[in-house]
C-alpha cells in the first residue's frame, strides 16, 4: 500500500513518549517523594497468619450437643528456618510414616522457603504436649491449633453427614477456600455448610529477615477477624435415633420419623451405618475405603436413596384419588375373586374400612380400574391415556415422583409413570389399563423412597396436607428456617376423604383380622398399613410399614424397611410399633416385642 | 568509515543493537540478584540456578540473534503467511499436550526444558499483517479488509485465550497502533483508547469522582475552544443547581439515592437542556464535546451496571483478579503491595547491587520473571528505573524512526509491528509494579528470566534489523 500518513508516526511517538513520562513522575513520586515505601520496607516483610475458627456445633431438637469440635494441632514448617533435625524421632513422637513425612516436606520446601506450611495434621493434644517438651531440638516448626468433629451419641452419619479437606474443585468454586481448608462434605454438614464454617481470621505480620515477629502489618488495617461458626439446632431427637439404629443393628432396612403438624424429621434411620467418628482426623481415609468398599453399603443412605415399590401402602393412595374422583364411595365393596389378581384368604371386604383392613388386592384392582377408565372415551385406550392422566397429577400432588425440597443433599425422586412414561414404553395407543392394573396394589412400575412414604403417612395424619420434611430447626443468628419448610402443601384430595382411610389404617393395626395387629402401642391408637414388597431375583421380599399415632391429633409419622425380612406385618410393624412407643411414652413396655426385634439379625 | 550501500556491517543498525546487549546484560544481574538466594548456593555452570539458567538463554539468544542476520529478509516476507498458520497450530496442541503452570496451560515440555509457543505468535502476527498491509492498493478503512484484519489478529487472541493466558492474548490488542499509521480512522484510536480507560478507570476510581473528573474536562474543553469562560461557568453552575435540585429531590421523596445516581440525573437533565441550546445556536464542536461527555458517563454507568447487576459474583470476582483488585488465593493484590514496597523503598540511588532485601527476601513468586522490574527499582534506585524508562523508550523511538525509513512498505509495517509489540510489554509490565495498570502477568522483554520471551524478542528484532540493512532495495 501506499506511504499515506507520514506524520502519524508523530502520534505514535508522542504516546510512547507520554506513556515514560507519567511512569517517570510516578517512580519519581513513589521512589523519592513518598518516604512510606522505604518505612514500610525496613528489612521487614509480611507474613500472613490464618486463625480457623470453631465449626458450628450441632444440637438434637431438645439442645443436647450431637456434634462438637475437639482441638486438634496441625505441625507447621517454615523451611527457611529449618536445621539438620532427628526426623525419626519427630515421626515417632507424632506417630507419622516417615516417607510421607518426607513427602510432606518436600512438598513445603517446593512450595515456598519462606512461608510457613502443614507438614502433619490432627496431631492429639497429648502428641503436641509430648513433642513441646523438645521443640527447641526442631527450629522452623509450630503448631497452629485446628479442630475436629466428634460424635457424642456416634448416630445418624448419613444425616450429619462428613467434614473433610477441600480439593480443587472446592477451591475453584468459592475463594473463601485455601488448601488445608476443611469443608462439610455430605449430609448437614455440606447442606449447611456456609453458617457452620464460620469466617477464617486473617492477620498480616511484619516479620525480619529471620523470620521474627515484628507485630502487626499496618496495625492490623488489613487483618480480619475470625468468626466462630454458628450453632445449628436440628429436628432430630437423639434419643429417637439411637433407638431405632439399635433396632435396626445387624439388618438391612431404613426408618424414618416426621411430626406431622411441621414436617419435622424426627429421626432417620438406614442401617448397616457407620460410627461418624469413624471418619474423622487421620484415620479417615483408611475408614472410608473400607466402607466404600463394605458390600452391605454402610455409606448408603437407603432412607432417601433406596427406591422400592410401595407395595400395598400404595393402595391408600388408590383408596384417596378414587374417593376424590367419585367413582367409588365409603361403602364401595368388592368380592374377594382371586382369577383376576392374587390375594390371601379373608373375609369378602365390605367397604373400603375393610378393603384397607384387609389388603385385599381385587378390591384395589377394582379400585383402579374405576379411576383409569371413567368411560370418557369409547376407545380403551384413549380413556386409560385420560384416566392416567388425572391419576398421574393427583399421585404427584402427594409429593411422589419428585425429589422432596428437602436440606439433605442427594434425594432420589422414585417414579410415577405418566402417559408419556408408557408411550415411550409401548407406543402410543399400544397400552391400556390391562397393561398397567398392576400399579394398583403398587407393585408395577410405581417406585418411591423411603421418606417420601413417612411423608405419606404425616399427609393422612394431616388429613390432606404436609410440610417439606427438613431438618433445620434454627441457625444461630437467623430469624427463621426457609420459607419453603414453613408452608402447607395441599394435596389434589379434599379433607373429608381422609377420615375414612384413617379409620381403615386403625382397623389394620387395631381389629381381629388386620394385618399390621404387630404395630398396636398399648393405650395409643395407632393408623398404619403394611407393604410387603416384592423383592426382584426371587430372594425373600422386602418388609414395610407406615403409620401414623395418635389418630387424633397425630404426634408422629413413621415409616419403617426391613429388607429381604417378608410380610410387612413380620418384622416392620414391630419396629414401627416400638419406635412410636418411645417416641410417646418415653419408654418400652413392650419389652418382649423389642427382644424378637433385636434378636433377628440378617448379617 | 565504510559505505552503507555495500558494507553490511555498516547497514546493521548499531543503536539498536547495543541497546539490546546493554538491556540483556543488565536484565541478567538483576535475574542473578532476585534468584542468588532461591537455592542452596551452586556455581554459575549449574543449571538448577534460574541466573546460570537465564545465562545459557542469553547465549542462544545471542546465537538466534547472529543467525537471524544471515538470513535474507526476503524470506520473512516470502514465509510470513507459512509461519504464522504454523505458529497458530502449535497453540491448539499446547492447549492438550501442554502443562498447567499458575492456571494457563501454555507450555509445552520437552525433559525439563519448557517453551512458551505464544510467544512466538506474536512476532509471526507482525508478519502476517505486515504481508497484508504492504499490499498495493490496500485500504486499511474498506469493511472486507477491516474484517481480514481482524481475524488474522483475532484467531490468535481467541487461541491464547482458551489457553488461559489472559495478559499474552492481550498484547494483540496494540497492533491498534500499526493500523492507525497505515491510515485507520482517528474515531477507532480515540474511542478504543477512550472506551478501554473508561473501563479501567470504572473499576479502580470511586465513580462520583470519576464523573467530576470527566465534567471538569469537557467543561475545560468548552474554554479552549471557546478561549472566554462563558460556557465553563454556566456549565458549573447549571450542573451544580441540577445537582442540588437531585439531592432535595432524594431528601424529599424520602429515597435513600448514591451520590453517583444523583449525579447521573442531573447529567442527563444538563444533557438535554444544553442540547436543545446547542442545537439551536448551531455550536457544532460544542456539540461534539457534549456527546462526547454524556456518551462517556453512559459507558461508565452501563459498565458499572453490567457488573454489579448483571454479572454473577464468580465473573465479578475473575474480573477483580484480573484487574488485580481483589486478593485471590495466590496473593496478587499482595504481591503488588509488596512490588510498590520494593520500589519505592529504593530511593534515588536504590540500595546497591544486590542489597535489595526485599525483592530477594519476599515472597513474590514471580520476582525474577515479571517483577523484575522490583528488583531494578530496589537496587538502582530511581536513577535505574530512569535508565531503563529510557532505554526502553529509546528503543521504541529508534525502531520508529528505522520502520520510517523503509522504502518496503513490509518492512515499515513490521518495524511498527515490532515497536508496538515493544511498547505493549514495556507499558504493562512497568505500569502493573507501579501500581497504575492492572496486574497482567507479561514479561519485560530482555530482562524478565524465562527462554521463551527472550529468544521471541531477540527473533523480533533482528528480522527487523536484517529487513533495515535490505532498505536499499525492495522488499515486498
Ligand atoms: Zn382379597
Amino acid at each position: 500500500m501506499l506511504n499515506s500518513n507520514p506524520n502519524r508516526k508523530y502520534v505514535v511517538g508522542g504516546i510512547v513518549l507520554a506513556v515514560t513520562l507519567v511512569y517517570m513522575l510516578r517512580l519519581f513520586y513513589i521512589q523519592v517523594i513518598d518516604k512510606s515505601y522505604q518505612l514500610s520496607s525496613k528489612n521487614n516483610s509480611q507474613l500472613r497468619v490464618v486463625e480457623y475458627p470453631g465449626r458450628g456445633m450441632i444440637f438434637d431438637r431438645f439442645g443436647k450437643p450431637m456434634v462438637y469440635n475437639e482441638a486438634v494441632f496441625d505441625l507447621l514448617v517454615l523451611p527457611q528456618q529449618t536445621k539438620a533435625f532427628d526426623t525419626m524421632d519427630l515421626c515417632r513422637i507424632l506417630s507419622v510414616d516417615l516417607m510421607e513425612f518426607r513427602e510432606s516436606m518436600k512438598k513445603a520446601r517446593e512450595y515456598s522457603r519462606y512461608r510457613q506450611s502443614a507438614v502433619v495434621r490432627q496431631i492429639t493434644p497429648e502428641q503436641k504436649a509430648a513433642l513441646n517438651e523438645k521443640l527447641f531440638q526442631f527450629p522452623g516448626f509450630s503448631f497452629q491449633i485446628r479442630t475436629q468433629r466428634k460424635y457424642p451419641q456416634s448416630v445418624a452419619p448419613h444425616v450429619l453427614g462428613y467434614v473433610g479437606e477441600v480439593n480443587q474443585t472446592d477451591i475453584n468454586a468459592d475463594t473463601y477456600y485455601q488448601g488445608g481448608d476443611y469443608i462439610g462434605k455430605s449430609g448437614l454438614e455440606s447442606e449447611y455448610e456456609p453458617y457452620l464454617r464460620g469466617r477464617k481470621g486473617i492477620s498480616y505480620q511484619l516479620v525480619d529477615v529471620h523470620h521474627r515477629l515484628q507485630g502487626n502489618f499496618e496495625n492490623g488495617r488489613f487483618d480480619t477477624i475470625a468468626q466462630p461458626g454458628r450453632k445449628l439446632t436440628i429436628t432430630i431427637d437423639a434419643g429417637l435415633q439411637e433407638y431405632g439404629e439399635k433396632l435396626l443393628a445387624h439388618k438391612k432396612g431404613s426408618i424414618v420419623a416426621i411430626e406431622p403438624s411441621t414436617g419435622e424429621i424426627l429421626a432417620m434411620v438406614s442401617s448397616p451405618g457407620y460410627d461418624p467418628n469413624e471418619l474423622v482426623g487421620r484415620i479417615r481415609g483408611k475408614n472410608f475405603e473400607r466402607l466404600m468398599n463394605d458390600s452391605l453399603m454402610p455409606l448408603f443412605n437407603r432412607a432417601t436413596m433406596s427406591r422400592y415399590s410401595p407395595g400395598s401402602i400404595f393402595k391408600i393412595v388408590q383408596a384417596l384419588i378414587a374417593l376424590q374422583e367419585g367413582v367409588i364411595d365409603e361403602f364401595y365393596s368388592v368380592d374377594c375373586n382371586k382369577g383376576i389378581i392374587g390375594c390371601h384368604n379373608h373375609p369378602n371386604a365390605h367397604g373400603l374400612r375393610e378393603g384397607i383392613m384387609y389388603s385385599c388386592n381385587p378390591y384395589f384392582y377394582n379400585v383402579y380400574r374405576r379411576i383409569i377408565l371413567q368411560g370418557k372415551s369409547t376407545s380403551q385406550f384413549q380413556d386409560s391415556q385420560i384416566g392416567l392422566k388425572t391419576w398421574y397429577q393427583m399421585v404427584c400432588s402427594f409429593g411422589l415422583g419428585q425429589v422432596l425440597q428437602t436440606d439433605l443433599p442427594g434425594i432420589k425422586p422414585g417414579l410415577i409413570p405418566d402417559v408419556a412414561y408408557y408411550n415411550k414404553w409401548y407406543g402410543a395407543n399400544r397400552w391400556a389399563f390391562s397393561t398397567i392394573f398392576s400399579n394398583s396394589i403398587g407393585q408395577g412400575e410405581v417406585e418411591t423412597v423411603p421418606i417420601q412414604i413417612a411423608n405419606l403417612a404425616a399427609i393422612i395424619a394431616n388429613r390432606g396436607i404436609y410440610y417439606v420434611p427438613h431438618f433445620v430447626k434454627s441457625i444461630e443468628g437467623v430469624d427463621s428456617i426457609p420459607e419453603k419448610f414453613r408452608v402447607p402443601h395441599h394435596t389434589a384430595i379434599d379433607t373429608k376423604y381422609f377420615d375414612v382411610v384413617a379409620d381403615g389404617m386403625q382397623m389394620v393395626v387395631n381389629q381381629q383380622g388386620g394385618t399390621g395387629s404387630r404395630a398396636q402401642v398399648p393405650g395409643v391408637i395407632v393408623c398404619g398399613k403394611t407393604g410387603t414388597v416384592q423383592n426382584s431375583g426371587g430372594k425373600e421380599d422386602h418388609s414395610g410399614f407406615f403409620a401414623f399415632a395418635p389418630k387424633d391429633r397425630p404426634r408422629i409419622a413413621i415409616v419403617a424397611y426391613v429388607e429381604s425380612s417378608g410380610a410387612g406385618g413380620v418384622y416392620a410393624a414391630p419396629i414401627a410399633s416400638l419406635m412410636i412407643e418411645k417416641y410417646l411414652n418415653g419408654t418400652i413396655t413392650q419389652t418382649d416385642k423389642e427382644l424378637a426385634i433385636l434378636e433377628y439379625k440378617q448379617f | 568509515m565504510a559505505n552503507p550501500r555495500t558494507n553490511f556491517i555498516a547497514r546493521l543498525d548499531w543503536v539498536t543493537i547495543i541497546l539490546f546487549l546493554v538491556m540483556v546484560g543488565f536484565g541478567w544481574m538483576n535475574v542473578f540478584a532476585s534468584s542468588r538466594n532461591e537455592g542452596t548456593g551452586g556455581s554459575l555452570f549449574d543449571f538448577s540456578q534460574r541466573y546460570s539458567k537465564q545465562f545459557y538463554y542469553i547465549l542462544t539468544a545471542l546465537v538466534i540473534a547472529i543467525f537471524t542476520l544471515t538470513i535474507d529478509g526476503k524470506v520473512w516476507s516470502f514465509f510470513s503467511f507459512p509461519i504464522y498458520i504454523v505458529t497458530l497450530l502449535i497453540l491448539p496442541i499446547t492447549i492438550i499436550i501442554g502443562k498447567e503452570i499458575n492456571g494457563a496451560r501454555a507450555w509445552i515440555f520437552i525433559g525439563s526444558f519448557s517453551i512458551q509457543p505464544a510467544e512466538f505468535t506474536k512476532f509471526a502476527t507482525a508478519l502476517a499483517l505486515a504481508k497484508i498491509l504492504s499490499a498495493y492498493n490496500f485500504v486499511v478503512q474498506k469493511p472486507r479488509n477491516l474484517m481480514t484484519i481482524g481475524a488474522v489478529l483475532g484467531i490468535p487472541m481467541i487461541l491464547i485465550l482458551a489457553q488461559k493466558d489472559t495478559g499474552t492474548a492481550l498484547v494483540f490488542l496494540v497492533f491498534v497502533l500499526v493500523l492507525f499509521r497505515e491510515g485507520m480512522s482517528w474515531v477507532v484510536l480515540f474511542v478504543g483508547g477512550l472506551a478501554i480507560l473508561l473501563f479501567v478507570l470504572t473499576m479502580l476510581v470511586p465513580i462520583p469522582v470519576l464523573l467530576a473528573v470527566i465534567s471538569v474536562i469537557a467543561l475545560g474543553l468548552t474554554w479552549l475552544y471557546q478561549r472566554n469562560f462563558k460556557f465553563f461557568y454556566i456549565g458549573f453552575l447549571s450542573l451544580g443547581i441540577l445537582f442540588g435540585l437531585a439531592s432535595l429531590a432524594s431528601t424529599y421523596l424520602g429515597q435513600d439515592w448514591s451520590l453517583s445516581r444523583m449525579f447521573f440525573l442531573a447529567s442527563f437533565v444538563a444533557f438535554l437542556i444544553w442540547l436543545t441550546i446547542i442545537l439551536r445556536k448551531r455550536h457544532n464542536p460544542l456539540l461534539l464535546i457534549l456527546l462526547t461527555w454524556f456518551g462517556a458517563i453512559l459507558f461508565i454507568f452501563s459498565v458499572d451496571f453490567v457488573f454489579h447487576e448483571v454479572l454473577q459474583e464468580h465473573q465479578q470476582s475473575r474480573i477483580n483478579n484480573i484487574l488485580g483488585l481483589e486478593s485471590d488465593p495466590l496473593g496478587r493484590g499482595y504481591n503488588l503491595n509488596q512490588s510498590k514496597i520494593a520500589i519505592g523503598s529504593g530511593g534515588f540511588f536504590g540500595k546497591g547491587f544486590m542489597q535489595g532485601t526485599q525483592t530477594s527476601l519476599n515472597f513474590v513468586p514471580e520476582q525474577s520473571t515479571d517483577f523484575i522490574f522490583c528488583t531494578v527499582g530496589e537496587e538502582w534506585g530511581f536513577m535505574g528505573s530512569l535508565m531503563v524508562l529510557g532505554m526502553f523508550s529509546g528503543l521504541i523511538l529508534r525502531l520508529i524512526f528505522l520502520a520510517e525509513r523503509q522504502r518496503s512498505a513490509f518492512s515499515r509495517i513490521y518495524g511498527y509491528g515490532v515497536a508496538s509489540i515493544l511498547f505493549f510489554h514495556f507499558a504493562i509490565n512497568i505500569g502493573m509494579t507501579i501500581g497504575i495498570v492492572p496486574v497482567i502477568g507479561i514479561p519485560l522483554p530482555f530482562f524478565s528470566s524465562g527462554g521463551s520471551s527472550l529468544w521471541a524478542f531477540t527473533l523480533m528484532l533482528f528480522i527487523f534489523l536484517r529487513l533495515d540493512t535490505d532498505r536499499y532495495q525492495i522488499v515486498s
